[in-house]
């Protein structure tokens, strides 16, 4: 059974610590927010210019001028801040910023991430992402193990125009927890989801694995 | 005396506006667009226009409307997402592209602001928005070098302004449009409201009146949300 987008978020979940300023991207990374433990304090940071955002807003709540980096409607806490462009990147770029969780449509065994164009077909543009992987202190990404043909989107080396390069540290996908290894080429099989066996794991990786 | 208000978004933008210039719009999605001034460069039919902003509206909306019409020669933006006309022109190579990780455009237009004319980011280095920029090694680790970007025009959103063109932001509504407001020649502010001097507190002013050349009230303030997502009060009380 491998682990449903639910479970995958919650998996990255436990990741964060408490006390951290994190920033969750579009997508399964936006899930994170309703599996974050209990007891642990997390500031949620949106790069458009939030630190502290809240839930989702009930329907007579919403504010057109309140969205997260994913153009949805959220809410404020007592405690957000707003602030511009420049100094939501400063504090993303200059190391404030603890992890991000951002999906990928291609990681490789050296910590490279693609997630921003198919060449000729598809082109969503840059956005934060590239900001974030170079600044943020741990970057966690969380996306399907295989794309919809079956194969790998963990790889020897990305085949997709790059947003970063070695900067990913951990990889969570629905079958499986991958740590990029600093010391030696390769990808550490931390956990895998129940009842995956690192045989499966192995069958479905193009890239190395340190096991 | 001079005055800082106009009568009308024409009004705002006459004698501002020529063909080959170079725009600054704020907002990020449609979030803080200038919502009333974009219609009247619409109108005005202005063109080969090099803009500069995060996105460039959406489907029917915002700078997409300048996009549909043909009067956008250049976009200086980080994102295509959500607007199919940009993916579109972009792609057939009707439309030339300048994408800019959005941290760094939004430091690109700080810089221009603030009268720095390059800088060195850790962003981009390896990718191909690094290809024939210099890069260089500062303590260990490698940095591209980006440039200043300014405008002959920039168009801003604001929640209040006072007649000296003080301005506040409300909310996520903020996003670039303080730094473009800066790194215009001229700058154009529409807001929500117009207040009478020392109804803004000096000390909560997120724009000083020196980057404001001219204030007019918004007409449209449409809005539109792109992504309503909304809990049940069900929901949440489990």
């Amino acid at each position: 059974m491998s682990w449903t987008r639910e479970q995958t978020a919650a998996r990255a979940a436990r990741e964060l610590k408490d006390g951290y300023y994190v920033n969750l991207g579009i997508g399964i990374p936006t899930l994170v927010a309703n599996y974050i433990p209990a007891g642990v304090r997390v500031t949620l940071q949106s790069e458009n210019g939030m630190l502290g955002m809240g839930p989702f807003p009930f329907d007579d709540e919403i504010d057109p001028d309140l969205v997260n980096a994913g153009k949805q409607t959220i809410t404020q806490l007592p405690t957000s801040s707003f602030f511009d462009s420049a100094q939501s990147f400063a504090m993303i770029r200059g190391g404030h910023i603890d992890a991000a969780v951002l999906g990928a449509m291609e990681v490789s065994e050296t910590g490279d991430i693609a997630n921003w164009a198919i060449p000729g077909k598809m082109v969503k543009g840059i956005g934060g992402a590239m900001d974030l992987v170079a600044g943020v202190k741990r970057v966690i990404v969380v996306m399907d193990h295989t794309n919809k043909a079956g194969e790998s989107k963990v790889l020897p080396k990305c085949t997709l125009p790059l947003t970063g390069v070695a900067c990913v540290d951990l990889i969570i996908t629905n079958l499986c927890v991958l740590a990029v290894s600093r010391e030696q080429r390769g990808l550490r099989v931390l956990e895998c989801a129940p009842n995956v066996t690192l045989d499966e794991v192995r069958a479905k990786t193009e890239a190395r694995l340190l096991v | 005396m001079s005055t800082k208000v106009f009568p009308s978004p024409q009004a705002a933008l006459d004698g501002l506006l020529f063909d080959g210039m170079t725009l600054m719009s704020g907002g990020f999605g449609l979030v803080g667009n200038p919502e009333s001034l974009i219609p009247a460069i619409l109108e005005s039919g202005v063109k080969d226009l090099t803009v500069i902003s995060n996105n460039c509206g959406a489907d029917k909306f915002g700078l997409w409307l300048l996009l549909n019409n043909s009067q956008i020669r250049k976009m200086v933006s980080s994102y295509i997402g959500e607007n199919k006309l940009f993916e579109q022109l972009y792609l057939s190579g009707e439309l030339e592209l300048e994408l800019t990780p959005q941290g760094t455009l939004a430091e690109r237009i700080r810089a221009g602001g603030a009268g720095i004319p390059a800088f060195y980011t850790p962003t981009g280095v390896g990718t191909v928005v690094a290809e024939g920029k210099p890069v260089e090694e500062f303590e260990g680790r490698m940095y591209v070098r980006e440039r200043w970007l300014r405008a002959d025009l920039s168009i801003v959103k604001a929640w209040k302004a006072d007649p000296e063109g003080n301005l506040v932001f409300r909310k996520t509504a903020r996003n670039f449009n303080p730094i473009m407001a800066a790194a215009g020649k001229v700058t154009v502010a529409e807001v929500e409201y117009i207040v009478e001097a020392g109804e803004l507190d000096p000390d909560a002013i997120h724009t000083p009146g020196v980057y404001v050349d001219r204030i007019v009230l918004s007409t449209i303030n449409e809005k539109r949300i792109e992504q309503r997502t909304t809990r049940s009060r069900s929901e949440a009380a489990q």
